[in-house]
């Protein structure tokens, strides 16, 4: 049968996948963006299943909120992008390094 | 009565205030005017109290204001005037006076004549106010005003060095003695819990009984501890060896101090602080021999240095130093009143040698060499005259002052039991002769024989003003007849009655005095005694070495020559002091400064802190790479970590 | 039966394209795997019975958030070739790091005592329930406010990108409404006095 733990299982892989994403990726901004809106899916997966198993709505009320924060969030990642590419013509992080101390 | 003795002690402080503060606006006149003023106010009144003392008024113990109490002891201004306290306020003016008037003369071409004039009244002051004190905090403070202003004098002259040495050398060589006093006041308040001299005087038998343990296992016995500790500060001050090295040195200052401050008065204040802390002496044997002991030793051995010396001021400050050795013989065998009757002859007939010789300096330029003097009898009369009277007076020739103090004070050791007395014996027994051969070494040289100074000083060779010469005089007065007058009463018919407290079986005054009927008596006794043939003797060594075959002393010190250079360097004291002791301190100074303050304060703990944060920031600023990557990683591997600690703590 | 059969086929659907995103190579292909994400995810949150939610996700995430990733994707012009390099270098360490994210939870979801039959279906909804009506019910009263502060978190997105990524060219013809609104009747109007003009 499938159970609570099946489902915060998989919210975990699929946080996981997006955490060796980020160590993996190491010249796309795109991707590493990408990468957060994947971990913030699983979040969500394990706030709609507590919500469901424990009959609470708070936790999909705060899926709602976080659907809302993310969408603000990528929209000014993908802006600053577009402006450090205008700058820099290339999205390599590696070559994003001035802000060194 | 409290007025009386208010205006005692004040009226020569107000004479300073004015004398230093306002010296530019009432002018040279005017400086010695108001200063002598007030000295001779005091010595007026303190003849009268002296009077009243001894027409048979009570003591004066009494509290004229109260400084402040603290953890119960109060801290208070008082005066303690008895038959002690009495004698030494007339001899502390009298002389005081006399130097006043004398400086008008020695001091007339000086720049620094109001300041002098100042200075001198602020001592009679400080002195005067640690005479009549009734309790320790007056005394100390006394005591220390005393080496300040000693301190001031001697580096009068502040511009030679060597005047700065020698002033500098005086205060921290006091400084030790004091230190040592201030331990003893110390224990007196843990024992008494108050700084009074009554109440001291009265727990005092306590206190004998009790113990004192310093180190694990040793207990001393607590009077010992406090009189040893008190008698060290007297050291200090009393120029006892090895306290001594400051006091030929002092001799930097002008003659006119010399004679105050390091004849009659300030190097007196130990003596009188022994005799005064007598019923505390009294109880411990152990204090007495360490005190007898001592004074024997400088008495001896100072007298000595005496013969070897060519600076005429420095033989009398040899002088000095050896007398005060007896004196310290005296308080050691408990003839705590021949002490103090031998300091108030010898306050007059030093301080009369002091100023005999500053009239010869006058007369010479300020030449002090005494191989450059001679013949100076016929130039300079009075002051021969005078001079001999306390050169008299001083080798205990019968008659004169000297001879009264000096021999009841050597009959005295003779009947003493204290442990030491009979070194004690010896030494101030031989030390007769020696203090008559370089006394009468100093007369010939100076007064008598060729002229063996330059002929421009010949030509303005001339008797010294009236303002030198009539101090002399009144000094000579004394010099030659007080002793006569006052040795019945003071040391043989209990004059000090209670300020002096001698238990019986320490009493040898009263040995002496059994037999004592008149002065003459007591006079025509001595010469069935040893002192005055061996008083005889050096005179005659001295007219001998230095009249009759002058050649000779050159001859003996080429024959002598490794006793002449144990003389010559003054057994190595001042070596010692400035070579280890002083060197010492530099050295330890200088590796606090380097090793501590340079290397580990600010080395370690000020900069070294400081590059620690700079090496750290340094290798922590690393951090911030600028990749976006090394913070996205930062942040993952600090989160893993968190959660992995939360898990494991519940 | 169904529910598990469909669970597993879309959960392993799920994370291979969440494999697919972190290993594409092309952007534009990772975009469109993890459109697939959300698709798949969608449906397993109908599985759970949150349609609003799983609405919600394939409308605005997919609709408004991927459509933009891959706007700014086609406009950039990247160089792919560059990108391929390098995927090897830190995999290690990925992988460490991913392993012990998944161990820990594991440890957690397993182990721990989570309030909850774990390992059962959920209790069953009340008949007539709707997900839609019943967020919507605790949406506009208890949490009124903070729907008011998402709002405004739009609000703030909206101006920051606007501003951030706005630039005036050169020679470039646009109204200030400032200036506009600021000009002077003085500084446009000048009143000239006229002398009427005799009719001849």
């Amino acid at each position: 049968m499938i159970g609570l733990s099946h489902f915060l299982l998989l919210a975990g892989i699929l946080f996981s996948i997006a955490v060796a994403g980020v160590f993996l990726n190491r010249k796309n901004v795109i991707l590493l963006l990408m990468c957060i809106e994947l971990m913030l899916l699983a979040v969500n997966f394990n706030f709609v299943a507590f919500s469901r198993w424990l009959g609470d709505l708070d936790g999909q009320v705060f899926v709602f909120f976080i659907l809302t924060v993310a969408a603000a969030e990528s929209a000014i990642g993908l802006a600053i992008l577009v402006v450090l590419f205008r700058e820099r013509k290339s999205i390599n992080v590696e070559n994003l390094d001035t802000m060194r101390g | 009565m409290q007025n009386v003795y208010l205006t005692i002690a004040l009226a020569p402080l107000l004479a300073a205030i004015i004398a230093g503060l306002g010296g530019r606006v009432i002018g040279r006149a005017g400086a010695h005017s108001v200063t002598i003023a007030g000295v001779a106010l005091s010595f007026g009144l303190s003849a009268w109290v002296l009077w009243q003392q001894l027409g048979g008024a009570p003591a004066y113990n009494g509290v004229v204001y109260t400084w402040l109490v603290t953890d119960g002891i109060p801290m208070q201004v008082g005066f303690l005037i008895d038959r002690l306290s009495a004698l030494m306020m007339v001899v502390v003016t009298f002389v005081s006076l006399m130097v006043h008037v004398y400086t008008i003369g020695y001091m007339h071409d000086d720049d620094g004549y109001t300041r002098f004039f100042a200075y001198i009244s602020l001592f009679t002051f400080s002195m005067l106010m640690l005479v009549m004190s009734n309790n320790f905090l007056q005394l100390f403070f006394g005591w220390e005003a005393v080496g300040l202003v000693s301190y001031l004098l001697i580096g009068f002259w502040y511009t030679r060095p060597s005047a700065i040495f020698a002033n500098l050398k005086a205060f921290l060589v006091n400084r030790v003695g004091d230190f040592g006093f201030l331990l003893g006041i110390a224990a007196i308040v843990h024992f008494t819990g108050s700084l009074d001299y009554a109440r001291a005087f009265h727990f005092a038998p306590q206190i004998a009984q009790q113990s004192f343990t310093l180190f694990e296992g040793q207990a001393w016995n607590a009077m010992s501890v406090i009189c040893i500790c008190l008698f060290v500060g007297a050291m200090g001050k009393s120029a006892q060896v090895p306290l001594h090295v400051w006091l030929p040195d002092s001799m930097e200052g002008p003659t006119p101090i010399s004679a105050l401050i390091h004849a009659a008065t300030m190097v007196t204040a130990g003596i009188f602080m022994v005799a005064r802390m007598s019923p505390l002496f009294e109880l411990s044997t152990t204090a007495l021999s360490v005190v007898l002991v001592i004074g024997a030793t400088t008495a001896l051995f100072m007298g000595f240095l005496g013969i070897v010396n060519n600076d005429i001021k420095r033989v009398i400050a040899y002088s000095t130093l050896s007398q005060l050795g007896y004196m310290t013989v005296a308080l050691g065998v408990s003839a705590y009143s021949a002490g103090i009757f031998h300091l108030m002859t010898h306050a007059f007939f030093k301080a009369l040698l002091f100023l005999g010789a500053g009239s010869v300096i006058i007369a010479m330029h300020h030449e002090q060499d005494m191989r450059r003097m001679g013949g100076l009898k016929k130039h300079l009369p009075i002051t021969y005259w005078t001079t001999l009277a306390g050169a008299l007076a001083l080798i205990g020739f019968p008659g004169f002052s000297g001879f009264f103090s000096k021999d009841a004070l050597i009959d005295a050791v003779g009947e003493s039991h204290t442990p030491g007395h009979v070194y004690a014996l010896v030494c101030v027994t031989a030390g007769v002769f020696i203090t008559a051969l370089y006394t009468f070494r100093l007369i010939f040289m100076t007064f008598h024989g060729e002229e063996r100074m330059d002929a421009h000083t010949r030509e303005h060779l001339h008797e010294s003003p009236w303002v030198v010469t009539v101090p002399l005089v009144l000094l000579a007065i004394p010099s030659v007849i007080i002793g006569w007058l006052t040795v019945g009463p003071v040391l043989f018919h209990g004059y000090f009655g209670s300020a002096i407290a001698v238990r019986p079986e320490h009493d040898v005054l009263g040995e002496v005095g059994r037999e004592f009927t008149t002065p003459l008596a007591f006079m025509l006794h001595a010469f069935l005694g040893l002192p005055v043939y061996l008083a005889a003797a050096g005179v005659l060594t001295a007219w001998f070495l230095y009249l009759k075959r002058p050649e000779l002393p050159a001859r003996l010190r080429e024959m002598f020559a490794p006793v002449y250079r144990v003389l010559d360097n003054k057994y190595w004291f001042d070596w010692f002091n400035e070579n280890v002791i002083a060197s010492g301190c530099r050295a330890l100074g200088r590796l606090f400064w380097r090793g501590g303050d340079e290397l580990l304060i600010d080395g370690v703990l000020v900069n070294g802190s400081a590059r620690a944060v700079g090496w750290f920031a340094a290798v922590a600023r690393h951090v911030q790479s600028g990749y976006l990557y090394h913070y996205a990683f930062a942040m993952i591997i600090g989160l893993s970590a968190l959660i992995a600690w939360f898990l494991w703590r519940t | 039966m169904l529910t598990t059969i469909l669970f597993y086929l879309y959960a392993a659907v799920l994370v291979g394209s969440a494999l697919g995103v972190i290993l594409a190579r092309n952007p534009v292909r990772a975009a469109l795997f993890l459109v697939l994400a959300f698709f798949t995810s969608a449906v397993l949150w109908l599985l759970l019975e949150a349609e609003f939610l799983g609405i919600v996700l394939v409308l605005v995430y997919v609709g408004a958030v991927m459509v933009l990733f891959l706007f700014v994707i086609m406009m950039l012009d990247i160089n792919v070739a560059e990108l391929r390099a390098g995927l090897t270098r830190y995999a290690p360490l990925g992988a460490l790091v991913a392993g012990l994210m998944i161990a820990e939870i594991f440890y957690v979801v397993w182990t721990r005592h989570l309030g909850v039959d774990a390992a059962d279906w959920a209790p069953p909804l009340p008949a007539g329930y709707s997900n839609t009506k019943s967020l919507g019910a605790v949406l506009y009263t208890d949490y009124a406010l903070p729907f008011q502060l998402a709002a405004v978190v739009l609000l703030v997105a909206i101006v920051a990108a606007i501003s951030l990524t706005m630039r005036r060219r050169a020679g470039y013809k646009q109204q200030d409404i400032g200036r506009q609104v600021a000009a002077r009747k003085e500084d446009r109007v000048r009143i000239v006095k006229v002398e009427p003009e005799k009719r001849t």
